[in-house]
């Protein structure tokens, strides 16, 4: 009959049963350590922490025969759909950029600190703010102040302008990560329909992370959802999606409407929360607010920047539309390359502030503007040789100067901007550690 | 603008075309919101099946037998076994306005608990005006509680009449099989609280399941095909009628909108059978699109006939390569525009803003 199992066999098989229950290895002789390294393996019990454990004693032959074996950590798939169309987007690959137009962010940075507090954040004090800024502790960030634009921006790039709610844009020049989210310093996190406090940063990682739908559209809105899909008669051909190079979220409260609309019904606030992401359909242009948007800092970068600034701008969006212009051109070049902007969630809620009539009094050139800007990019062709976001707003630049400086003053500047824009960003915004087309 | 009044009931403008091969039982449900309204029925299948119409409801029915007597020859264009036959309740009907809607589909509640009134919700998106040229991030501006965002051009907040009102569903989601066979058990119990214009130049995949139309803007637009019976495909009758909609109502300067209202579906069609009739439409998706995508319409197209007999030559020149079924579709499409012209003489469905309302 069979020879009775050994002391040392029987030793192995109580430390199999027990090897949960074990800080240290290392005591053990080799060829024991192998032993039950093999029959651990063998009983299907090999888990994360037990290959730390083994891989802890340092010893060269258990080493020698993990790597022999090819046994690899594995990051465990989550129970989400359509996994496989996910980007993962780690909190070290964003950065949160907040225009400081106000002093004290104190009430600000305390309302979003849940959902900022894991990321680094990137504050740019307006050029034109005289008091110190207020920041309460606990964040990681970078505060940028007038001196630091001068610095870096100097004397050569004359055309932008960073103040105001320009500021931001400074910080994108500066970020080095791969995406950003940038909302207005008087906004706070907002509840759905449901009651619950909305994750703004979440859902715009998500939005990117998630492939956009340009080509055609899906009547249940993003099919990355959860819980949806593409609709009968969506072609499959078009169901890998592109990526998505911005994402533009909404505002409960105080909507974003212009100065006239705000003045007619002074009352008016917006309450309904619409559950829904979307993509915007390809050549079909919209107006981008910039109080709440997040993006691709690679692709998007290059054509987010202060162009088109009014000759009485202030600092309220009512006194702006640099934030339509950019969002114009980032459509524009998306629609060019093939990548994708998406609108809908999140909801951040804006607090009232301002008086539209007042603005309205002070400005109406920004509405005005808009009747030869938006047909002026509806026209925009780019050539075929524009193969990334710079090469595009090249030919963009070169098109403003063509059809539209003769207009308006006001867009022969823009025009300076953005060529200077341009070679400011490939001279100091270039780069983020990851690949992208060369160029300078 | 405030205190906006209540939906007109457009009761004596607007008809309900329901195709049915079952039973209409599901009227019961919807009689406080459709008993108003005249009804077409339009009886699929064997002919010599009664099909009871619950009491209090004023209707006309055609079967088989009505379609080939009133059609003659030309009923060769209206499908056999398969929804896609609702299409004669639009030649027939002598209003303004359509809502189509499926036996089985039913009334649908908002997240405060409250039926919908789909129809009165269709009513509203087709009286309002769209915005295809300029994409308002808030959605249908016209909305109450709703208005167009900083920087949307005052000369384009007009917008341009609205031809079709595109509803969805909740619970059964409508998908095509291979969709179905993989994830049977999802339910769409997102309510989304939007509107929206779909924008100029973009194509969408039409569910005829909660449709409403003008009529007299888009009707003859509004053909579903040949599916069914003796045809190689099925379930693409609704998806044919959207993307020629979509093309002719772009070239016309009309809207389509898509979102409100819900109804709640609550048959799930068996996804191989579905598979079975979805296969070829599926390969020839990826033809379509490219081909729709590429439409020109000439300027001469000056009225929807015109520019569906237009869609029909290019079929014939451009997708009858890719099957012969698309040339007897063109065929199928010409025919049609014929039925049309000669059972609404008037030519009430010509141009763009032509007439007063009946």
């Amino acid at each position: 009959m069979r020879t009775p199992p050994s002391l040392l066999s029987l030793s192995i098989d109580s430390a199999l049963l027990n090897l949960s229950n074990f800080s240290d290895l290392s005591p053990l002789p080799d060829h024991i350590l192998l032993d039950l390294f093999l029959r651990t393996l063998k009983a299907g019990k090999l888990t994360e922490k037990i290959l730390m454990l083994f891989m802890a004693t340092g010893k060269d032959e258990v080493l020698a025969l993990i790597q022999s074996l090819n046994i690899q950590l594995i990051t465990p798939v989550l129970p989400t759909s359509k996994k496989m169309s996910q980007t993962n987007i780690g909190d070290d690959e964003v950065d949160i950029v907040i225009g400081a137009l106000h002093a004290d962010l104190t009430s600000f940075l305390n309302e979003w600190r849940p959902l900022f507090s894991r990321f680094h954040l990137i504050i740019v004090k307006d050029p034109d703010l005289r008091e110190e800024l207020k920041i309460p502790e606990g964040f990681n960030l970078h505060v940028y102040t007038k001196s630091d634009i001068d610095r870096v921006v100097g004397s050569s790039y004359t055309a932008i302008n960073f103040s105001g709610y320009s500021c931001r844009y400074f910080g994108y020049l500066m970020s080095r990560k791969k995406y950003i989210f940038s909302v207005d310093d008087d906004c706070i996190p907002a509840k759905d329909d449901k009651g619950l406090s909305v994750d703004a940063v979440d859902q715009h990682i998500t939005n990117l992370a998630t492939p956009a739908t340009p080509f055609f559209f899906n009547t249940l809105y993003d099919p990355f959802r959860k819980g949806t899909d593409f609709v009968r008669g969506y072609p499959f051909s078009l169901r890998s999606g592109v990526t998505c190079a911005l994402s533009c979220g909404l505002w409960l409260n105080l909507a974003d409407h212009d100065a006239p609309t705000q003045a007619l019904k002074p009352g008016h606030r917006n309450s309904r929360y619409v559950d829904a992401v979307l993509t915007v359909p390809a050549r079909a242009l919209m107006p981008v607010s910039g109080v709440n948007i997040a993006f691709n800092r690679e692709l998007a970068g290059p054509a987010l920047f202060p162009g088109l600034r009014l000759a009485a701008e202030g600092k309220l969006r009512w006194e702006t539309v640099e934030d339509i212009w950019c969002g114009l051109c980032v459509k524009v070049v998306c629609d060019h390359l093939g990548l994708g902007v998406k609108t809908g969630l999140p909801y951040v809620w804006r607090n009232d502030r301002g008086n539209a009539i007042e603005s309205l009094k002070k400005e109406w050139e920004g509405v005005k503007l808009m009747e030869e800007v938006v047909p002026f990019f509806q026209s925009v062709r780019l050539s075929q040789a524009a193969v990334t976001t710079e090469d595009c707003m090249l030919e963009i630049v070169a098109l403003v100067k063509e059809r539209l400086a003769t207009l308006d003053p006001v867009f022969a500047r823009a025009a300076q901007a953005m060529a200077d824009w341009i070679k400011l960003w490939k001279a100091v915004g270039s780069g983020s550690g990851s690949s992208r087309p060369s160029n300078g | 603008m405030a205190g906006t009044p209540a939906t007109p009931l457009l009761k004596d403008e607007l008809d309900i075309v329901i195709p049915t091969i079952r039973n209409l039982d599901f009227l019961e449900m919807w009689r406080p919101f459709f008993q108003q309204y005249h009804l077409i029925i339009v009886q699929d299948g064997d002919p010599s099946k009664t099909i009871r119409v619950p009491d209090g409801f004023d209707y006309e029915l055609y079967n088989r037998n009505d379609i080939n007597r009133i059609l003659g020859p030309k009923a060769s264009c209206i499908s056999f076994k398969d929804s896609a036959c609702r299409c004669f309740g639009y030649l027939v009907s002598k209003k303004k306005y359509i809502y189509t809607i499926d036996d089985d589909c039913f009334v649908a509640k908002d997240p405060s608990g409250k039926d919908i009134n789909a129809l009165e919700q269709h009513i509203k998106n087709l009286l309002a005006p769209s915005t295809p040229f300029f994409f308002n991030t808030l959605y249908d501006p016209y909305r109450d509680g709703a208005d167009f965002v900083r920087g949307y051009p005052f000369s384009l907040r007009e917008g341009v009449p609205t031809a079709v009102s595109h509803g969805l569903w909740l619970n059964i989601p409508d998908y095509d099989a291979p969709t179905q066979l993989v994830k049977p058990r999802e339910r769409n119990t997102r309510y989304v609280d939007a509107v929206m214009t779909i924008p100029k130049g973009t194509l969408f995949p039409m569910c005829g399941m909660n449709l409403g139309f003008n009529r007299e803007l888009i009707g003859p637009a509004m053909y579903f095909g040949l599916m069914g019976d003796g045809q190689p495909i099925g379930r693409y009758d609704d998806m044919w009628a959207g993307w020629c909609t979509k093309i002719i109502c772009d070239h016309m300067g009309l809207g389509i909108k898509t979102g409100l209202p819900y109804i709640w579906h609550s048959k799930a069609s068996n996804p191989f059978v579905n598979l079975k009739k979805e296969y070829k439409g599926i390969y020839w998706q990826e033809e379509l699109i490219p081909f729709f995508q590429s439409v020109i319409l000439p300027k001469e197209c000056t009225t929807v006939q015109k520019c569906y007999i237009e869609l029909s030559k290019q079929v014939r020149a451009k997708l009858g390569k890719v099957d012969e079924y698309f040339i007897k579709l063109a065929d199928a499409m010409v025919t049609w525009i014929e039925a049309w012209d000669e059972l609404n003489p008037s030519g009430a469905s010509a141009e763009v803003r032509n007439g007063p309302a009946k």
